[in-house]
């Protein structure tokens, strides 16, 4: 079996490298400080297994995930131990690994990776998909999945790898996407008036120019959202 | 408070200097640059930044073993995400003891 290493910490890098040279015929082909440069790499050449971070700047793993067509089977190393439910939503995600990583626990990650199939996988993971309410959002915060009534959400805000949840009653920061959150919500609620804004239509208080007034928070209106926005007002 | 060692490094060596004293190389290369951009946004009260940095130097301090000070840069990331400073004499405590262990290893 061979692998590629994909990690921005040379550390971890380095530590990997060493837990597979004890592994029996598992071999890296290489190793890389981003997901880009791996991209590149995977656009020529076959990879079994891939040994992912997720927690990379301007680019995470879940990012190049989203981005691979036929993934490998891949064994995210991450230091958040809160990820997991996230990471096996998708069926290339064949282990899960934090760190420190031991070497016991990279045998066991391995084997499992040559034992499993990525279509056991998935079967599992649309198991575990079935929404359970279509008004609740749930988040991965601090390793505790929490409930958010869709609803009570006004603002949604980018934040470099996170975004900021805003509802009636408290804020949310969450390792996540704007995009993702966009999927999730209702397009009838719900408009993205900037590249780093989504709002609750429903909660608009005033509009002028181009900036919104919702709650408190003055949203600034892009120019290329500003027509879907002003089409979706009742105006008189 | 608790003090580093190298446990873990020698756990994943099996007595391979060779890959002991390369770890502890890249380590005594990476680990000022990281605390240095982990400060620098720091101060300019970056937070989401710094929080981004202590995720990754979080790695280095489990790697010495130091595992209250793990729990402590694990509350201090979730501090930052919600921009309260709170640890941060903690945090750089850790900081400066790992320093410190590198100048003498």
């Amino acid at each position: 079996m061979n692998c590629i290493i994909i990690d921005d910490e040379s550390t971890a890098r380095a530590i990997i490298r060493q837990l597979c040279v004890n592994v029996k015929n598992l071999f890296v082909l290489e190793e890389f400080p981003n997901a880009i440069q791996a991209i590149k790499y995977l656009n020529q050449n076959d990879v079994d297994l891939i040994f992912l971070d997720i927690h990379m700047p301007d680019f995470t793993g879940f990012d190049f995930i989203d981005t691979l067509k036929n993934p490998s089977k891949i064994i995210l190393t991450t230091s958040d131990s809160n990820l997991a439910i996230q990471a096996f939503e998708y069926n290339c995600i064949v282990g899960y690994l934090v760190k420190p990583i031991t070497l016991q626990r990279f045998e066991k990650a391995i084997e499992k990776a040559k034992n499993s199939t990525l279509i056991q996988v998935d079967k599992i993971v649309n198991d575990q998909n079935e929404p359970s309410s279509e008004d609740d959002l749930y988040v991965n915060i601090d390793r505790r999945l929490i409930k958010i009534n869709i609803p009570s959400i006004y603002l949604v805000e980018a934040k470099g790898d996170y975004i900021q949840i805003k509802t009636e009653d408290k804020n949310y920061t969450v390792h996540s996407t704007l995009k993702k959150i966009e999927e999730k919500l209702p397009d009838s609620a719900f408009i993205k008036v900037h590249r780093s804004f989504i709002i609750n239509f429903n909660k608009i208080i005033d509009i002028e120019d181009n900036s919104v007034l919702i709650k408190r928070d003055v949203i600034p209106v892009s120019r290329s959202n500003r027509p879907e926005l002003m089409k979706r007002l009742n105006l008189l | 408070m608790e003090k580093p060692n190298l446990s873990y490094i020698e756990s994943m060596s099996g007595g391979d200097t060779i890959f002991t004293e390369k770890i502890i190389d890249i380590i005594k290369n990476e680990f000022p640059q990281e605390k240095e951009l982990y400060y620098n946004n720091y101060n300019s009260n970056k937070y989401k930044q710094a929080a981004d940095n202590v995720h990754k130097l979080k790695h280095k301090i489990s790697i010495f073993g130091l595992n209250k000070s793990y729990k402590i840069a694990v509350a201090f990331e979730n501090n930052l995400l919600e921009g309260n400073t709170n640890l941060n004499n903690e945090f750089n405590s850790i900081l400066v003891l790992i320093t410190k262990y590198l100048q003498k290893i």
